[in-house]
């Protein structure tokens, strides 16, 4: 939701990077403010994952130009794990299957690792079962994940729903959704959105990455970005997502080939 | 070219068998003989043999061991941390030398009284008459020299008859624990599954002292139609040790064998299994983790032979390589004409921490039937990129990170083991040997 006078999370401006010495992003600029909902949509190889990871601090990418600027930090002077720190969270669209680690294991480290950054105390693995299987209800997962390795032979639907609940237990205060709604059946995608849409607040934003108008009836975007080619082409209301549903990424390339957003 | 004049090694590790006592069992007696035979046409092997190339056994073959003369006057606070509180049934060897005062039979338990779990050279002649045609059966010892010795001195050994329909609730755990330097001992196992009966057994070699010796056993499992076999194989021997292992197993129609072996210890190691699915429909799991560093070689030789239709096996083998070790696989999967329809899949995963740790891995498929399904594959390598950033993704600093990714890596394996007081145990020494800092 906008409100008045929100602080700016996050500040990108002329973001480019490339992997292999091929430029993947050309020139991106997003401004989020707390409390905001954006939705980056675009066709496949438009650079919307690569803009998600490059936030997220993976070393693939080689940043060549522009700036990130989280909290008035310098975000691109941070690893991924003191970006994590400082709030932000990358929602996978492909999880990583951790055979050998129990997944309630691997959500206290997690956790706990949070609980430090925040000056708080560190859960004990009793402790810190009531609170997960709190969270749990709220994805309607069943208790029995939490005993199993992490992520191992879950379906996509159940590692999104795993993925949402890092984010409820991490409490980011910019939690960017990859394709989070990918491989979900249609009860999956209520239930996950239904999550993300408890988890909003007014101290926190959320940038969903979608491919799809789908997600978009159930979590409600303040703004819509359209990539192409590495850049954000068209910024609009949540209506926008609607006109491409109905007419087409061609269109948005057709109608203002030239506009940069924001 | 297998015959070499003057093999006073060999000889010399013969030293005392002459002097054994007669069994009662004529065919024990003829094993013997033959095995003795057999040694003095062999000779050890040596890397320019293919089936061990990778293993150079050359320290052992500078060293000479013999066959205990005086046994260690353990007591069972000596060693009862090596106890498991599951497992309530065990026997006992010390040097190769079966221990009753340390041991606890199942008759002493309130288990069916009709299972045997016993010491070998104490079976009686009922027994005898059961494990007469299983005997030196299923491990060839012919052109297998270290199978030959071990058979020479077949004396002592845990036996172990489960029969028909009967389920052995808590596993039987054998435990060979090694207590002087030079000493040679042959352990032999033999398990004897009735049809439609269920047992787990966890064969464990652990040592009191760090010293070099030498291990050299052989193991045969057999299982009748429907019987279920859960074999945990622990080798947590000295680190100046030597440990040679032969395990055969064979499985009739519907039979289930499931099994794990860990190679921790050892200067050198080499495990040699061989599953023969000798009936329709038998499944085969045979999981395994070598966790070695130093200068540390662990082998491990495995040959699923699927002989009839409709049989299953899978296979998960991992090594973690410290320092300057080295890891060796070798997993032969035989699909014979007559095995339709095998599903039959074999993983090697390979993690080496330092760049002087060596693998050599070597998967082979060998199908003569058409109508199968089977998967085969190795990997060799470091850590995942993509897994270390999706855990520092949720705040863990590379060090942690790193030390997860390979604790779960040794954790997979060690996490299939059905025992849970075991299975702990060995996720502390995992945790202890993958965590930096």
């Amino acid at each position: 939701m906008i409100y008045q006078e929100s602080k700016t999370l996050l500040e990108v401006r002329g973001l480019c990077a490339t992997v292999n010495g091929i430029e993947i992003l050309k020139g991106i600029n997003l401004t989020v403010k707390s409390g905001e909902v954006h939705a980056i949509m675009g066709t496949n190889g438009s650079g919307k994952s690569t803009f998600a990871k490059v936030l997220a601090g993976h070393t693939a990418y080689e940043i060549t130009g522009g700036t990130v600027v989280f909290e008035g930090k310098n975000l691109l002077d941070l690893a991924p794990e003191e970006r994590a720190r400082a709030g932000i969270f990358l929602g996978f669209q492909y999880p990583i299957e951790i055979p050998g680690v129990a997944n309630n294991q691997f959500l206290r480290l997690a956790y706990n690792t949070a609980q430090v950054q925040r000056n708080k105390d560190e859960l004990d693995p009793l402790e810190f079962d009531d609170l997960v299987r709190e969270k749990m209800k709220l994805l309607k997962m069943n208790p029995d994940f939490l005993d199993r390795s992490v992520n191992e032979d879950f379906s996509g639907g159940e590692k999104k729903r795993n993925e949402i609940l890092q984010m409820a237990l991490l409490d980011p205060r910019l939690a960017i959704l990859d394709e989070t709604d990918s491989g979900l059946d249609i009860d999956a995608v209520r239930i996950v959105a239904n999550g993300i849409n408890q988890l909003a607040k007014k101290d926190n934003a959320t940038i969903l990455i979608t491919h799809y108008q789908r997600m978009l009836n159930y979590i409600v975007p303040d703004y819509v970005h359209v990539m192409e080619s590495g850049r954000i082409v068209k910024t609009g209301g949540k209506e926008l997502a609607l006109d491409l549903e109905s007419h087409g990424y061609d269109w948005v390339s057709v109608e203002q080939p030239a506009t940069v957003g924001t | 070219m297998s015959v070499v004049t003057g093999n006073s090694y060999l000889k010399n590790l013969l030293h005392g068998q002459s002097q054994l006592a007669t069994s009662p069992l004529e065919k024990l007696n003829r094993l013997r003989a033959n095995a003795v035979d057999r040694v003095s046409a062999l000779r050890m092997p040596n890397i320019h043999d293919e089936e061990w190339r990778f293993t150079d056994i050359s320290p052992l073959t500078k060293m000479s061991f013999q066959p205990i003369r005086i046994a260690s006057p353990l007591q069972v606070s000596d060693v009862e941390h090596f106890y498991l509180s599951e497992a309530v049934t065990r026997l006992v060897f010390v040097d190769g030398v079966y221990a009753p005062h340390l041991s606890t039979q199942l008759s002493d338990t309130s288990e069916d009284s009709s299972v045997v779990v016993s010491n070998l050279s104490a079976a009686t002649s009922e027994n005898l008459a059961t494990i007469e045609p299983y005997l030196g059966h299923h491990t060839e010892f012919q052109d297998n020299v270290f199978a030959a010795l071990n058979t020479t001195f077949l004396h002592e050994g845990a036996l172990i008859i489960v029969p028909r329909n009967v389920s052995v609730e808590m596993p039987v755990h054998l435990l060979f624990i090694a207590t002087q330097k030079e000493v040679a001992s042959y352990p032999r196992c033999l398990l004897i599954s009735g049809s439609g009966s269920a047992v787990t057994v966890l064969e464990d070699y652990v040592a009191l002292q760090e010293e070099a010796y030498v291990t050299n056993t052989v193991a045969e499992i057999v299982l009748a139609d429907n019987a279920i076999v859960n074999h945990i194989r622990i080798q947590r021997d000295s680190n100046q040790a030597f440990h040679i292992a032969n395990c055969a197993v064979s499985l009739a129609r519907e039979s289930r064998y499931q099994s794990v072996s860990v190679a921790l210890g050892a200067r050198i190691s080499r495990y040699n299994l061989n599953v023969l699915l000798a009936d329709e429909g038998a499944e085969c799991t045979a999981d395994g983790l070598a966790l070695i560093s130093n200068r540390q070689l662990a082998d491990t030789h495995t040959c699923i032979d699927h002989t009839k239709p409709h049989c299953t096996s899978r296979q998960l083998h991992k090594c973690i390589v410290d320092d300057a070790a080295h890891a060796v696989f070798n997993g032969k999967i035989m699909v014979r004409p007559d095995a339709q329809l095998t599903d039959s899949s074999q993983s090697n995963r390979n993690l080496l921490l330092t760049s002087k740790a060596r693998v050599d891995t070597k998967p082979q498929l060998e199908i003569f039937a058409d109508d199968v399904k089977c998967a085969h594959g190795a990997t060799v390598g470091q850590l995942d990129n993509e897994e270390i950033f999706y855990l520092k993704s949720r705040g863990l600093s590379e060090v942690t990170a790193r030390n997860l990714l390979t604790y779960a890596f040794g954790a997979e394996i060690i996490d299939r083991i059905p025992i849970a007081s075991l299975k702990f145990q060995l996720e502390q020494t995992v945790l202890e040997r993958t965590q930096r800092s």
